[in-house]
């Protein structure tokens, strides 16, 4: 019998509708798979084979009375931002310690009512603030994936490096992330993954711990692009309870996938070849061009002028919204509470002592950014740009059907390689994935390619605001030109 | 514009962070370097331009006002860090 670890999450639905498995056996296999590679990987912050084994058996019982659903028997990592009830929910900081929620997030919700099998939560960058899965209160994740000939470990990319290193391991057969600057694109590209971010909207916020909400994108990790588009089928649709939710129907993107690209208008933005960066990303990206070109498409050179404002604009408007949103957090009804003199020294001692030093710099900067006499210097600043670089999406909108560019300025870097950096180095991960944060565009990664030292690479395809499927058409024709089948060497337990 | 090591004990105390006095001199470098990298927004031509709070032009929807949800009280203390008789503990707040 073929290996679970090397089945993708539609293989698993066909595995499981012709009996070569049931629901019950995957689920015990996947939560063996993550408890062995625990250890060294540390991508997990809860693993519940319980619960696991208790929705697999009803998946099973589902299907045996014919009444299987989307994603019945799937087993799905959950980035630890998804509330989830009665199971330890952190965003991977000391101050939500214990914190189990009361209440099932609207996407987490979505999976489970289409079947989806629960079975762990997936560790991040602590409230999904960076770039490399560093500052969990766990501890770092390891990325499967290593340089040839290299044992040194690497970074899985972030902030939702946990659920990409669990799917690159093989351990699971779709996992959730968010994207706030590129925080799924970002890891799928690190390791070998398709990650997508739909349009604003389209994915509730509701019973995702906050960050910065104008920003704040739900969206999947997948094995191949059809994966990817069904899960965020799966996990898309109107939500009352968050009130930017988007109100209209959810197409089948499934069917998008393996469609022509004969005749598309691809934009390729100068703005996007940066000065330092690596030839590899260059080569790729032509290779990328020359692929879709082959493929039918036409090649269009753009300009998006404001590409550049897009990262420093960012990191005025997140670490603003995340000061405000982080203000709830103080030790009076739920989370960690420690006890000072009065009031005011509880608050300081439980938030001084619950968040870790990048939290604190960005609610430091949010609150900087928003006091009175530096609003309008920075934080109105910062909104004015943030639609110009809307408009400029717009504008290119109108010449092309969508816009190709490498996902990231470079490869998995060594973790703690980037200790000693100041705070912008690793900021500049973002640089291209940002854009799409910025103007709620839906966005995907898919790896394209290997470095010369044997590691993944990604290309990043953003789509009109709430055409998808465009998105998924494209990243669809790179996949297949790409044929990206390397896998990370076993090594992990 | 950058801060002092004064500006960010201030800015510590709006957000109700104690102050972070083994990390100050850091703090205040690498808020500094965020802050001068930040500088080059003010190339960008803004003049006229309407400033953007949403992701997505849309207008908030409005619902009626009426009660959909409720009668929770163990749900909403279950995760307190301390509750008594229904009703969340805090430290005394007024004098």
């Amino acid at each position: 019998m073929t290996k679970f670890s090397d089945l993708t999450l539609h293989d698993v639905l066909a595995g499981l509708e012709a009996k070569d498995f049931s629901a019950v056996e995957l689920a015990d296999a996947t939560v063996s798979a993550a408890e062995a590679a625990q250890g060294d990987l540390n991508c997990f912050t809860v693993i519940d084979g319980e619960r696991a084994k208790v929705m697999a058996e009803a998946s099973d019982a589902r299907r045996a009375k014919g009444e299987a659903k989307l994603l019945d028997g799937v087993p799905i990592a959950m980035k630890d931002l998804f509330a989830v009830q009665g199971v330890e929910t952190t965003a991977s900081s000391n101050i939500l310690k214990g914190f189990k929620p009361e209440y099932e997030s609207t996407v987490s919700g979505n999976l489970w009512n289409e079947g989806a099998v629960f079975f762990g939560k997936t560790s991040m960058d602590e409230f999904a603030m960076g770039s490399s899965n560093e500052t969990a209160a766990t501890g770092p994740v390891v990325n499967p994936w290593r340089a040839q000939g290299s044992t040194e470990k690497l970074v899985p990319g972030g902030s939702s490096g946990g659920s990409a290193a669990a799917l690159a391991a093989g351990i699971s057969y779709g996992a959730t992330g968010t994207d706030t600057g590129g925080s799924i694109r970002q890891p799928a590209a690190f390791t070998g993954l398709v990650g997508a971010k739909p349009t604003y909207g389209r994915c509730s916020r509701w019973g995702v711990v906050a960050f910065a909400s104008s920003l704040d994108h739900p969206g999947p990790f997948g094995k191949t692009v059809k994966d990817t588009a069904l899960l965020t089928q799966v996990m898309s649709g109107h939500d009352p309870k968050d009130s930017t939710s988007y109100p209209g129907e959810v197409p089948n993107w499934v069917e998008a996938v393996g469609k022509s690209v004969k005749g598309m208008r691809i934009g390729v933005p100068k703005e996007y070849r940066m000065d330092g960066m690596p030839g590899e990303i260059d080569k790729l990206w032509a290779k990328g061009v020359e692929w879709l070109r082959e493929a039918g498409a036409e090649i269009v050179d753009i300009s998006l002028p404001m590409t550049k404002y897009a990262l420093p604009a960012y990191y005025i408007i997140a670490p603003a919204e995340a000061s405000s949103n982080l203000a709830r957090y103080d030790g009076m009804r739920y989370g960690v509470r420690v006890e000072g003199d009065d009031l005011t020294d509880t608050y300081e001692k439980t938030r001084s002592a619950g968040f870790g030093n990048e939290v604190q710099r960005r609610i430091l900067m949010g609150t900087y950014v928003l006091s009175a006499g530096y609003y309008d210097a920075y934080y109105v600043k910062a909104l004015k740009v943030r639609r110009k670089i809307f408009e400029d999406f717009n504008q290119a909108f109108e010449k092309v059907d969508a816009i190709l560019t490498p996902t990231t300025p470079s490869a998995a870097f060594g973790i703690g390689s980037k200790a000693n950096a100041d705070p912008i180095e690793m900021y500049l991960n973002d640089i291209f994935t940002v854009t799409a944060n910025i103007a709620g565009v839906p966005a995907i990664s898919v790896p394209a390619g290997l470095d010369s030292s044997g590691l993944p690479l990604g290309l990043q395809v953003i789509a009109p605001a709430l055409d998808e499927a465009t998105m998924f058409t494209v990243a669809g024709a790179i996949e297949e030109a790409a044929g990206f089948t390397a896998k990370p060497e076993k090594w992990w337990g | 514009m950058s801060v002092t090591k004064d500006d960010v004990r201030r800015i510590a105390t709006l957000a109700r962070i104690a102050e972070p006095a083994d990390r100050l001199d850091a703090l205040t470098g690498e808020l500094n370097g965020i802050l001068d990298w930040v500088e080059q927004l003010n190339e960008v031509d803004v003049d006229g331009v309407e400033p953007m709070t949403s992701a997505a032009p849309m207008k908030l929807p409005m619902r009626t006002d009426e009660i959909s949800d409720g009668g929770k009280r163990e749900a909403v203390l279950k995760n307190a860090p301390k509750s008594e008789e229904g009703f969340f503990v805090v430290p005394k707040s007024v004098e």
